[in-house]
């Protein structure tokens, strides 16, 4: 047991060691997988523990993008100022999402997600005299980290990286933190049966809600990283089809286990953005490899993986 | 406003609520029925766009589109059925979402691979071109056509769900799979019948609709939120629901137009959002027919 997080800590290593034999293109390309990463994870506490499949996630990455985007903008040019307003506004905007949606269960759960979804997207395309409307924000600059002793130059990739991965590698240890707690296992409990947790005098829906803010919080979180990091957005990053892409994370990877949804990022922007290097045919492949995924393996691929693991043990123990 | 531009707008309105009802009628249908949210149902009635201009293109008579596209979009929808829905059935809505995700993705790029990225148009026909005047209001000939193949798949989708043997099938399956293959229907095969229907609906939606706007890729996933938006209003299922949230929509995208404009899609989503707090069922109940 002591060697169970020694393949972590060799993958952290790795992590900081990246930039002195990457390309600055796969430096691009590592820095946005780390931010889809957190988008799917925060996603997941949703989704894998709580039990409830939100179709309206990009409304939450979107408003901390723009929030962020727009106070770097029209504010104030300081990275703390800007990410502690996207990311609180994110949090709001899921605490007022939240508080209607967590009513619903299932399909009709989803149903709702997605229309406060789109009704995100709509105002952030249609508003454009504070959005920019279809072309976005444009020139968001990426100014210098000031902390209290020092400064911290953000603008190349390899700096702007670090800084990502320090922010990601936080947020996932708390929200780590939270999935092992009380806290995390009465998620579990309300995902298993909710109706039982009603009848031991357990509010459902604080719990739900409580889940899902803190899940709004850490999508804005990855959408507050993804302004600064391209230097302009637009809206399709809040419409439908950028709420599908955690969902379809979480399920390549699996949903039940905490950093899988991290392997599922990692293939799905790995065959977005490779084979759409190769041919402009990228969605053939991935539709297909979806598709194929259902049939075949629908545990995840970690999900699937593990249960072989798993398998193999237990018929040890069994001789 | 005079009752002239009134008489007009409402038109308006109708001719795209027609258009809605008639891919909205069979993703509700298929869900009524096969519990499945199709994804890909947008893909079909985009498909059935592009089939009409390449048709029109090839043979210069919209005709010939509006006979072959919806079919051979059904046989599309049947084949997805019979290869890839089929083996789903049991497994978790989000797997089903994400399995027609897949299909939507494929199709996409096949319609990219045959007709390109740029915009395409289809003409009308002759026959149906220029305008007509209603009530002392000159209004597109084509767009009367519209709003009456509308009313004629409304009546011809209400005897086959009330009238025929079919129909009862229909219904049966879709208020419970298992007595009703317990009382002999064959299931898997209405299964396959339905998704054909749905299919066929979706491509003839894509036809009319094609004179209307300009096709192009993303039409897709305009369109199925939409039609998803539709379907929620007038509840999962229902298809005289579908018919209320069409023509509640259809009003909506062009009266909103002309008092709301830029916000009327929000409105739509604010009123699907009212819908599922206040009756999550929809307007109209659960049932098929």
């Amino acid at each position: 047991m002591r060697y169970k997080y020694l393949w972590l800590i060799a993958l952290i290593i790795l992590l900081i060691l990246t930039p002195l034999f990457l390309s600055s293109f796969l430096m691009v390309f590592l820095t946005e997988m780390l931010i889809m990463i957190l988008f799917a994870i925060s996603f997941n506490l949703l989704f894998g523990y709580t039990g409830l499949l939100s179709f309206g996630h990009a409304a939450f990455f979107s408003i901390g993008s723009y929030v962020t985007g727009l106070v770097l903008l029209h504010i104030y040019p300081s990275i703390p100022l800007a990410f502690v307003t996207g990311v609180v506004a994110a949090a709001i905007a899921a605490w007022i999402i939240g508080y209607f949606c967590v009513r619903l269960d299932e399909i009709y759960f989803a149903m709702l997600t997605l229309a406060f979804g789109m009704m995100v997207h709509t105002i952030i395309w249609k508003w454009d005299r504070l959005t920019g409307g279809a072309d976005g924000l444009v020139d968001i600059p990426r100014p210098n980290l000031n902390l209290l002793l020092f400064e911290v130059d953000l603008s190349s990739i390899n700096s702007y990286y670090y800084f990502t991965l320090v922010l990601v590698a936080i947020a996932l240890f708390v929200l780590w933190i939270i999935v092992n707690s009380n806290f995390g296992l009465a998620l579990r409990a309300v995902r298993e049966n909710s109706e039982r947790l009603q009848f031991v005098g357990i509010n459902v829906r604080r719990y739900r809600l409580i889940s899902f803010v803190i899940s709004g919080f850490f999508c804005g979180l990855a959408g507050a990283l993804f302004g600064p990091f391209l230097k302009s957005i637009t809206p399709s990053i809040a419409f439908w089809t950028k709420s599908a892409e955690p969902v379809f994370m979480s399920l390549l990877g699996g949903t039940k286990i905490f950093l899988a949804p991290a392997v599922g990022s990692v293939i799905f922007m790995y065959l977005k953005e490779i084979i759409s290097g190769y041919t402009e045919l990228w969605m053939i492949y991935l539709g297909a490899i979806l598709i194929g995924f259902v049939l075949f393996l629908p545990g995840g691929i970690i999900g699937f993986l593990n249960e072989k693991l798993r398998g193999r043990r237990l018929g040890r123990v069994g001789e | 406003m005079t009752f002239s531009t009134f008489f007009a707008f409402f038109l308006n309105g109708l001719t795209s609520a027609m258009t809605f009802f008639i891919i909205a009628s069979g993703l509700t249908l298929i869900y009524g029925v096969l519990r499945i949210l199709n994804l890909a149902h947008g893909s079909l009635f985009m498909l059935g766009a592009f089939f009409t201009f390449q048709l029109t293109h090839w043979f210069g008579n919209f005709w010939y589109a509006l006979i072959l596209a919806p079919f051979i979009c059904a046989v599309a929808g049947i084949l997805m059925e019979r290869i890839f829905l089929r083996p789903v059935y049991g497994l978790p809505i989000p797997f089903q979402l994400l399995l027609t995700f897949g299909l939507m993705l494929l199709i996409a790029d096949i319609v990219r691979i045959f007709w390109g990225v740029a915009f395409r148009t289809a003409t009308e026909p002759k026959v149906l071109s220029g305008a007509m005047n209603i009530f002392g209001v000159s209004y597109p000939r084509y767009n009367i056509f519209v709003i009456v193949v509308g009313i004629l798949v409304c009546i011809f989708i209400w005897i086959l769900l009330t009238k025929t043997r079919f129909g009862k099938m229909i219904r049966a399956a879709s208020s419970d799979r298992e007595v009703a293959n317990g009382l002999g229907i064959n299931v898997p095969w209405l299964y396959t019948a339905v998704f054909g229907i749905g299919a066929y609906l979706a491509g003839l939606s894509g036809v009319l609709a094609a004179p209307l706007r300009s096709i192009m890729l993303e039409m897709d996933v305009h369109t199925i939120i939409e039609a998803f938006a539709i379907v929620v209003i007038g509840g999962l299922g229902s298809i005289p629901g579908a018919l209320i949230g069409s023509l509640l929509l259809g009003q909506l995208n062009s009266f909103g137009t002309l008092y709301i404009p830029r916000f009327e899609m929000a409105f739509m989503y604010v009123f699907m959002a009212i819908i599922l707090l206040i009756r999550p069922k929809g307007l109209l109940g659960e049932e098929v027919g």
